[in-house]
């Protein structure tokens, strides 16, 4: 019922799908960056989708287990294995007691969730397992996660103990999560915005610089946000705005003219003009963006991103419906 | 009043979007706003933050769209049902009971107060001037950011309006008062900040163990009453 982190990595946090109800007091969401893969990752492992997961951010990561669990992830592109047997993304594996998860990389994008098999038990905060780093609040002591440290794991689920049986000989799972869920990285990533409130405070010269210029993910971008460089996005005027609500996917331009896609981790209210917003369906690439990576946006409607929505929850439904068959 | 998309998952009730157009006033509609919204259910919404003069609506597409809305028509079947929930009357004056006031002690010992001097100077007042006019306003909660719990007050006394420091601090202790521009606030936690520190409240403003997590909401009425540094040590504790 233990897990050991050997390594830890870069940065290694405990998450669920967020926090959800107290934005209200300056509380961030947070979560797992891209929310759709720790479910699939979650799912893979006969969890709750909001089971608490690992995210992982580039490095060496080594995980031991002190009892058999299955263990699935989706997220850029690293290497892991179990022993000899290399586990790919979107695989439920089943891992003895005592083996050792070795996890590197990435060789592209930047992030990776762990789902483990009865979830990691760490403390419900403010509804959440999530880690908040700025509050230092939630997850393993508000905190990432250290060589050595040993987090407590919930039981298998009747779901993961079925499936410990079945994977016993060939350990994983021959069937799979589809390939853009489970490998969400792309080469020169394109994400799909639509109109921020400030859209109209840019001219149409900074519009079209936004959606078809190439801009460099810079170095010092974080769970907060993705910062780029780029041609500067220039405003018709100054003005002073009010701080109003941001939120994760929202592209706000400081006066620098350096636009910034805030991530999971983005401070409840800003003050800075939103331009556009990165669309949710979109959220598993912009998770991948990382310091040196090229990205481009294009303009699509809200209808759109709508249905794009609606569409990809249609066939998450019939994962869940797949996986279930799998584990009965 | 108007409505605007946040991005394909929240919504915004703007009200104004300048500093001068926020006033106790406006961020009561504000909640009042807030309230109808909460009373109505509206299928999909998850949660409800008000910032001045706006209200964020927090939304799942997909439970909009189970709840009735066509995949291609989300904002306008959300925004005609909150209006309906709003109601004809634009009057969301918020019924005054709910008005919180609060009482925040504050210790200006020179050890906490690091830039009283420089807001003395600036308003051309003696740093217990500065205290006495800051103690004698009201304020109201504006808005709840930047670091969890937050507050941004209204009503500080325009004599006081500070710019911020050159370059901001690195370390801000928990508990201290500060103003920024026209605008004051309180540091909840340990962070770094470019605001002017003139005291140092004991209260704890931030407990995520808590229920509700911070001690202040928007829409509180705030007085600060000064103290001795005996004092602020007795309710530390």
């Amino acid at each position: 019922m233990k897990l050991t982190i050997t390594r830890a990595g870069f940065l290694t946090t405990v998450q669920d799908l967020g926090r959800v109800g107290s934005r209200r007091f300056g509380v961030s969401m947070g979560g797992a960056l891209d929310l759709h893969a720790l479910r699939v990752a979650n799912l893979l492992a006969g969890n709750d989708e909001n089971a608490a997961g690992l995210e992982i951010t580039s490095g060496i990561v080594r995980l031991q287990f002190n009892d058999d669990r299955i263990v699935a992830w989706c997220g850029g592109e690293y290497d892991v294995a179990v022993g000899s047997r290399q586990v790919p993304s979107g695989h439920s594996a089943h891992i003895d007691a005592n083996e050792e998860l070795s996890i590197s990389g990435p060789h592209r994008g930047c992030r990776a969730w762990f789902g483990i098999s009865g979830g990691i038990d760490v403390p419900v905060v403010l509804g959440s397992r999530s880690t908040d780093l700025r509050g230092s609040f939630g997850g393993f002591e508000g905190r990432a996660l250290r060589d050595g440290d040993v987090v407590s794991l919930a039981k298998n689920s009747a779901c993961a103990k079925t499936l410990i049986d079945r994977l016993g000989q060939e350990e994983i799972a021959a069937w799979s999560a589809s390939h853009d869920w489970s490998s969400p990285a792309q080469q020169e990533p394109i994400l799909r915005v639509v109109h921020g409130s400030d859209w109209d405070r840019f001219n149409d010269l900074t519009h079209h610089v936004l959606t078809s210029e190439t801009f460099l993910v810079s170095p010092d971008s974080d769970r907060m946000g993705a910062r780029l460089e780029g041609s500067e996005l220039r405003r018709r005027e100054d003005c002073d705005l009010l701080s109003e609500a941001v939120a994760p996917g929202t592209i706000q331009v400081p006066p620098n003219g350096k636009p910034i896609v805030l991530l999971g981790d983005c401070q409840t209210i800003g003050g800075y003009p939103k331009i556009a917003h990165v669309v949710t369906v979109d959220f598993p690439v912009a998770a991948q963006l990382r310091a040196g990576d090229r990205v481009r946006f294009r303009e699509v409607s809200l209808a759109d991103a709508h249905r794009f929505l609606f569409e990809r929850n249609g066939d998450l439904e019939q994962f869940r419906v797949g996986i279930k068959l799998h584990m009965r | 009043m108007e409505i605007t998309p946040l991005g394909d998952s929240a919504l915004i009730l703007r009200m104004g979007d300048q500093l001068q157009d926020a006033s106790e006033q406006t961020v009561n509609q504000v909640l009042g706003a807030m309230h109808r919204i909460e009373r109505a259910q509206l299928p999909g919404i998850i949660e409800l933050a008000p910032a001045y003069t706006t209200l964020a609506v927090y939304f799942d597409p997909v439970r909009v769209i189970d709840g009735g809305a066509d995949p291609g028509d989300v904002v306008d079947w959300l925004t005609k049902k909150l209006n309906d929930a709003l109601g004809k009357s634009r009057r969301l004056r918020r019924d005054k009971s709910h008005v919180r006031a609060i009482e925040v002690p504050i210790c200006c010992d020179t050890e906490f107060a690091l830039d009283l001097e420089q807001v003395a100077r600036h308003a051309k007042l003696s740093p217990t001037e500065v205290v006495d006019l800051y103690c004698a306003g009201t304020y109201c909660v504006g808005c709840i950011g930047f670091t969890p719990g937050f507050p941004y007050l209204l009503g500080l006394p325009q004599k006081l309006a500070t710019p911020r420091r050159a370059s901001p601090r690195k370390d801000v202790s928990a508990g201290s008062v500060a103003i920024g521009g026209e605008q004051t606030g309180i540091y909840p936690l340990r962070s770094p900040g470019g605001w002017n520190v003139i005291g140092r409240t004991p209260l704890q403003l931030f407990d995520p163990q808590n229920n509700p997590p911070a001690l202040l909401n928007v829409g509180d009425r705030i007085r600060f009453r000064a103290i001795t540094r005996d004092e602020f040590e007795a309710v530390k504790g």
